[in-house]
């Protein structure tokens, strides 16, 4: 009984602070999306993660150099500049899934 | 599951389209694809507005799966966009529920999974990204653009690096998509597959019993494995779409 007047138990500070942040009164603390991200999968669903990431890039960065090389008539030679492009942007994807934390 | 041909395997005819709904359905090209959306709608909403009719202090299980569902869908949604993600948690939350009880039901017999065509999750994939674009145009104007020029590098090299941002932009839709329909079509023609072993190899004898009751075993485990594939892609969808989102709100 010697707390009645003093500070307030501690597990209740820690509620109301809970209770606060879920109501947004609070900030939350900042965490990394791509973290969660990472986080969320297991090793298998991570490893398909990557390798649909790569193969996407590649994907769009050819049907772009194809498609602008069918529209110009430049057959090869735009397509040959987009995929090393999208090879760069699969790669890219990748970083993002894996990047250290942001410090902002 | 498709009826089996001439002694081959016929993984791929689950998949396949046909008319629900009888003549009705079939002058508008109503497919049991789009029958299995509609029901899937239909269920979340069931979900929702039988399981929270009690409003009971202390929830039975209906409730608590929709209060569960809710806080899970919200406390995503804040987290990962911030605050600013109240605003788009209805949108994740009808995207989430929608796949996954598409995904969930996929694995029953004779339902058909809409989302093992790549038509739908590209469909769904354009949603998002369309919704992520405007978003980030309405909250920055043309500043968004900006997304495009990562800071602090050379002049020289900006040509490059704005094009291969811009195509790493362009294949979230393909990523996306890829994911989820690969995901879900891989693990139906796996059932497929072990299922026409067990029919063959059982037609084989007393010398397929052993292996046809493997591959029956198989099966057993597969379904729990789709179970858990269904759900995590479904959450998968939804969390990136919820890091799209962030990106939109605040540019990196």
């Amino acid at each position: 009984m010697s707390q009645i007047s003093g500070e307030p138990d501690p597990s209740f500070e820690e509620r109301l602070k809970a209770a606060r942040r879920k109501q947004g009164l609070d900030a939350p603390p900042k965490r990394s999306p791509d973290e969660q991200a990472a986080m969320g999968g297991s090793a298998l669903g991570l490893g398909l993660r990557v390798g649909v990431e790569l193969v996407a890039a590649l994907i769009v960065a050819v049907a772009i150099g194809y498609g602008l090389d069918r529209l110009f008539g430049t057959t090869p030679i735009l397509t040959a500049v987009f995929v090393p492009l999208g090879g760069a942007a699969g790669v890219l994807n990748v970083w993002r899934i894996f990047a250290p934390k942001r410090t902002d | 599951m498709a009826a089996e041909g001439s002694g081959g395997i016929d993984a791929l005819g689950q998949f396949q389209l046909h008319t629900a709904l009888g003549p009705l359905g079939a002058s508008v090209n109503f497919t049991q694809s789009n029958l299995m959306m509609v029901i899937a709608g239909l269920l979340v909403m069931g979900l929702v507005w039988v399981g929270m009719k009690p409003r009971a202090l202390v929830p039975g299980r209906l409730q608590a799966a929709a209060e569960l569902g809710y806080e899970f869908i919200l406390s995503m949604c804040v987290d990962t966009i911030g605050q600013e993600g109240r605003r788009y948690f209805p949108f994740v939350f009808t995207l989430f529920f929608f796949i996954l009880f598409g995904n969930l039901m996929g694995v029953f017999p004779l339902l058909f999974t809409f989302t093992s065509h790549i038509m739908v999750t590209l469909a769904l994939a354009l949603t998002v990204f369309i919704l992520v674009t405007v978003v980030g145009l309405k909250e920055h104007g043309l500043h968004w653009f900006s997304y495009f020029m990562p800071e602090g590098i050379p002049k020289l090299l900006a040509p490059l690096m704005v094009a291969i941002e811009v195509i790493s932009y362009l294949s979230r839709i393909i990523s996306l998509s890829v994911r989820l329909f690969a995901n879900m079509m891989a693990g139906h023609v796996m059932l497929e597959v072990f299922g026409a072993f067990i029919v063959m190899l059982g037609g084989l004898g007393f010398l397929g019993y052993f292996p046809a009751a493997l591959s029956l075993g198989v099966n057993t485990l597969l379904i729990g494995f789709e179970l858990l594939v269904a759900t995590l892609q479904a959450y998968v969808f939804a969390v990136l779409t919820c890091i799209y989102l962030h990106d939109a709100v605040h540019l990196h």
